[in-house]
């Protein structure tokens, strides 16, 4: 079965991207296919690579990163809500004439069609957020 | 794209005080153009979402209260308010905006968008979707 | 036809739990995760309020999140099922949709 999910809360404060991780990881697991992942709301945030968490605790990007890399899943983060809160890519920053940008790699900045699309597309959608 | 889906947008929490209200709308302005199947529920806070007289003014925050009325022009005319959340914060239809949409299959008449359901009907158009996206 | 409900708020900090039992149809199913679990404590003040729904809706915790926040199985609602993140995913695709009450 194809699965879509839906990451609306920033990482660390709240549990969500944790919790669509392990769901993610699980459902792998027992053989379904997770096309993608929209990031949402503060969920852009999951997507800096600038972020450094102390080395005793989990790294809510990179393991995002790693899955992605080995299970072939798109994670698209929301360019109207990343804007918003200072996440670019390469592109967008030049477009927005801004000095650095900040998306690490396995994540792309899309727009909101690609929520959509993924509803049309899959046949579950799972929303994790507060 | 030939297969319409149902979606259900649910609308949960006051405008301002958090930006889920106006992320929502602009997920349902963008999700308009794949023409599925479109439905809005507001239910508990949300219904305050629906509130006419919003002025933002004093709070240097953008008043996105208009837009919905121009949710018609999108074909999106379909606003389920539950009553009982209306009743629990001492609210009525009339303390709601009036939100209308042109009804292309009656002579273009003018219909109003916002329809007042029960609990249990609102429970039954959730159980209705292929997709329920929550805010 | 049937929804599974996702509930992730304590029951003690709004109303989430309880507008989502009071929107469930029968045969649909409720999981609590994160801090939702706290809403299958026995003996809580919702406890009568879940207990109620008991009959026509399936109710599940996710045991992982109760063993993160210090409540063992015992303290449990006995109408309430413990079950995993295996389970999570079954629940997902063995029903309609789901709808989670952020």
């Amino acid at each position: 079965m194809k699965l879509g999910i839906v990451i609306s809360e920033g990482p660390y404060t709240h549990q969500a991207a944790d919790t669509a991780y392990q769901f993610v990881k699980s459902a792998l697991a027992k053989g379904h296919e997770v096309p993608r992942v929209f990031f949402y709301h503060d969920g852009v945030n999951v997507s800096t690579r600038l972020s450094v968490p102390p080395q005793d605790e989990r790294n809510i990007q990179k393991n995002w990163t790693a899955l992605a890399k080995e299970h072939e899943i798109d994670l698209v983060v929301c360019i109207a809500a990343a804007q918003r809160r200072g996440l670019l890519d390469e592109n967008e920053a030049k477009r927005q004439g801004k000095d650095a940008n900040n998306i690490a790699e396995g994540f792309r900045i899309s727009g909101l069609g690609q929520l959509i699309e993924m509803g049309i597309q899959t046949d579950r959608l799972v929303t994790f957020g507060d | 794209m030939s297969e319409t889906k149902k979606f259900l947008y649910v609308n949960r929490k006051a405008p301002y005080g958090t930006i889920y209200a106006l992320e929502s709308l602009e997920v349902v302005l963008i999700g308009a153009a794949f023409e599925q199947d479109v439905t809005l529920a507001f239910l508990d806070d949300g219904v305050f979402q629906l509130a006419k007289g919003q002025n933002t003014d004093g709070i240097g925050v953008k008043n996105f209260s208009p837009t919905f009325r121009a949710l018609g022009d999108y074909d999106v005319t379909k606003l389920y308010v539950e009553q009982e959340s209306l009743a629990e914060r001492g609210l009525t239809q009339d303390d709601l905006q009036e939100i209308m949409y042109e009804d292309e299959d009656d002579d273009w008449e003018e219909k109003p968008s916002i329809r007042i359901v029960s609990r249990a009907e609102m429970a039954d158009i959730m159980a209705d979707q292929d997709v329920v996206l929550s805010f | 036809m049937s929804t599974l409900h996702t509930v992730n708020k304590s029951p003690f900090a709004n109303q989430s739990l309880l507008s989502c039992l009071g929107h469930c149809k029968n045969g649909d199913a409720v999981l609590m995760i994160e801090d939702a679990v706290y809403g299958a404590l026995a003996g809580s003040g919702v406890a009568e309020a879940v207990k109620a729904h008991a009959g026509t809706v399936s109710i599940y915790v996710l045991s992982e999140d109760a063993a993160a926040r210090g409540i063992a199985d015992d303290r449990l609602l006995s109408e309430i099922t413990g079950i995993g993140y295996d389970g999570f995913v079954d629940l997902v695709a063995t029903h309609d949709r789901t709808q989670n009450w952020l």
